[in-house]
């Protein structure tokens, strides 16, 4: 009998010294992080780079397109789920040489699965780290990587390198569509954006 | 206040007070100015307080909080007030219309009630009551009230619930609480707020916390207990938003909601305000006695007002950091936890509390070796804990200042004055 009640007297005692101890040691942890450094980042207009270099490697953005080493095979077309992608192949008649007519990424559609630059032998289709595409106009996501003339595919060659795209620079179809949203780095006297997306 | 009235007709009139016939003209005009500066006062604290709160909150969960509308978020407060006076006041069909309209009122006038014997300085408070202490329970009861008709005429299950809870919540814990404040009570031996502040000293050893040990134990009782009485957490529990929407004022909109909150960022004003008039010696100025702040005349006192104004005003403000600080710090309790806190261990303590101080007051006179004894130890036992305090928050900074060097690259300190 007098055990239990000596067990319970504890116990209460216990309780209380526990809370005690317990909102004094909580406090002491909370009011520490009083002098630490906030985790946040504090996109998109307190950031110390542009947002885009910070991203990993791997990072699946926008799709680009390096028509240079293009070889028009159109297996992108092919492991694309949601045929967003849209690749037409011509020939000239005389010269048997083929080139791209037309080279067009629905980025609206597209869920960046990343199947089409698995598919592609050359690396020609790739991700890019730039996903700001927000846009006033659904056909500005639109893009189009024969922006004009037909471009010749590319035939690859023993024992030479392709020429590729310098990396880390959009091709022009995803600069253009980037540049269209306004971002303050960019546009540091407060000038309204130039250009209405990609034509 | 009507010390600040005869002193006005004194300085500005000339006029004695006593045979003055017009007096009553300065009175009511003083009355009306009293009620519109406590408003003012009521007002400018909770919105900004608000804005406190965040930033703190943020800090303490690594994050920035709002520091968007204005320099540093300054008028966020005034963004979400304004946002609040446009949206629609929405009254659920079902609900009972005259009790729903009038809840928010009532909860607003209990709190607000309570600025009449609330000091602000050594002659600045509204009307110094004779039963101050007594009022000032009396008139935060009405608030549940106001609560039991918001939830109960909102006609929902959440607000109902909140309302439920509330009721037993505050209930409750005005036993403990007025226990404890008691036991100062017991020591100045009156009940106006004044007059417990005056039977205080400048000095961290004049206060009533440290007097023995048992008003220091009260002192802590009380702070919880109030907690509990202002809804806050973690005894949130009539609001508790994982599983009450908003509680009692979840039907709310516009105006009507913005009440609510209102009367509930005052409340962290009044909470610990009473805390220091009780405990903290109030607005005594260190090396100021009271009597030297009544003898004063002019420009001096009008200074010694102002500068009591600021002490108390610093002490307040540090019990409303650590309230908001113990909101970030401590999970929700369950209801049967917070009934049972209360009944179990904060009443048989504060009874033990008063009984202690009972005995003390009764078996050492004031002033004795006793008495001084114990006032030095006991403020040693606070500084203590102040300072161990203080080693603990460095221990747990410097656990992860390498690691985070290491990892980030960056210097983790990053002071609170620092606003990013």
């Amino acid at each position: 009998m007098v055990s239990t009640v000596q067990t319970a007297v504890g116990q209460y005692l216990r309780n209380i010294s526990n809370a005690v101890f317990s909102t004094f040691e909580g406090m002491a942890v909370t009011m520490s992080w009083m002098f630490r450094r906030p985790m946040t980042i504090q996109y998109p207009d307190k950031i110390e780079k542009p947002i885009e270099e910070t991203l990993p490697d791997c990072y699946r953005g926008i799709l680009e397109v390096d028509t240079g080493v293009c070889t028009g095979c159109t297996a992108c077309m092919k492991a694309c789920p949601i045929q967003c992608i849209r690749i037409e192949v011509g020939k000239n008649a005389e010269t048997a040489e083929r080139f791209l007519q037309r080279f067009d990424i629905y980025v609206a559609r597209c869920m960046f699965c990343g199947l089409c630059s698995e598919a592609c032998p050359t690396g020609a289709i790739h991700h890019t780290s730039h996903f700001e595409i927000a846009n006033d106009k659904l056909d500005n996501l639109l893009l189009h990587y024969v922006p004009g003339e037909p471009i010749p595919v590319y035939k690859p060659k023993k024992d030479v390198e392709p020429v590729r795209q310098p990396k880390g620079q959009p091709y022009l179809a995803v600069r253009a569509l980037c540049a269209h949203a306004w971002r303050k780095e960019d546009h540091p006297d407060g000038s309204a954006p130039a250009g209405g997306g990609p034509k | 206040m009507r010390q600040l009235a005869d002193a006005l007709l004194v300085t500005l009139l000339g006029v004695d007070p006593a045979t003055w016939p017009y007096a009553w003209v300065v009175y009511g005009a003083v009355m009306l100015a009293s009620a519109a500066l406590a408003m003012t006062f009521v007002a400018l604290f909770a919105g900004p307080v608000t804005v406190v709160e965040r930033r703190v909150a943020g800090r303490m969960m690594s994050r920035i909080g709002p520091n968007r509308v204005g320099p540093q978020g300054v008028i966020q407060w005034l963004a979400d007030g304004l946002k609040c006076f446009l949206k629609e006041d929405l009254i659920p069909d079902a609900a009972d219309r005259p009790l729903f309209r009038l809840a928010p009122y009532l909860v607003f006038g209990g709190m607000f009630g309570t600025f009449v014997v609330l000091p602000f300085g050594a002659h600045l408070v509204a009307a110094d009551l004779n039963v101050g202490v007594l009022y000032l329970f009396a008139i935060s009861s009405i608030v549940v009230v106001g609560i039991l008709a918001a939830g109960w005429s909102s006609n929902s299950k959440w607000g109902l619930f909140g309302a439920f809870r509330s009721a037993a919540q505050i209930i409750s814990y005005e036993v403990p609480s007025a226990l404890s404040a008691l036991t100062v009570v017991l020591f100045a031996g009156t009940l106006s707020l004044q007059g417990i502040i005056r039977e205080q000293g400048g000095m961290p050893w004049d206060w009533f916390v440290v007097r023995t040990p048992f008003t220091f134990a009260a002192f802590f009782l009380f702070f919880t207990s109030a907690l509990a009485e202002g809804n806050r957490t973690p005894f949130d529990l009539p609001e508790a938003e994982s599983e009450l929407v908003a509680g009692y004022h979840t039907e709310y909109s516009g105006m009507r909601f913005l009440f609510f909150l209102f009367a509930e960022w005052a409340n962290l004003w009044i909470m610990s305000a009473v805390a220091t008039a009780c405990f903290l010696g109030g607005w005594n100025i260190p090396g100021v006695s009271p009597a030297t702040i009544d003898s004063a005349t002019g420009l001096s006192f009008w200074g010694l007002q102002l500068l009591s104004f600021i002490v108390f005003a610093a002490k307040t403000s540090a019990l409303v950091f650590i309230v908001i600080q113990l909101r970030w710090t401590l999970p929700r309790l369950r209801i049967d936890q917070l009934l049972e806190m209360c009944w179990k261990y904060l009443v048989p303590l504060s009874f033990a509390c008063l009984l202690g101080v009972m005995i003390w007051a009764w078996g050492v006179t004031v002033g004795s070796l006793v008495d001084l004894g114990m006032r030095l130890v006991m403020t040693c036992v606070g500084a203590g804990i102040a300072f161990h305090y203080a080693r603990r928050v460095r221990f747990n900074y410097m656990a992860d200042r390498d690691n985070y060097l290491k990892m980030t690259g960056k210097e983790l300190w990053y002071p609170p004055y620092r606003l990013p």
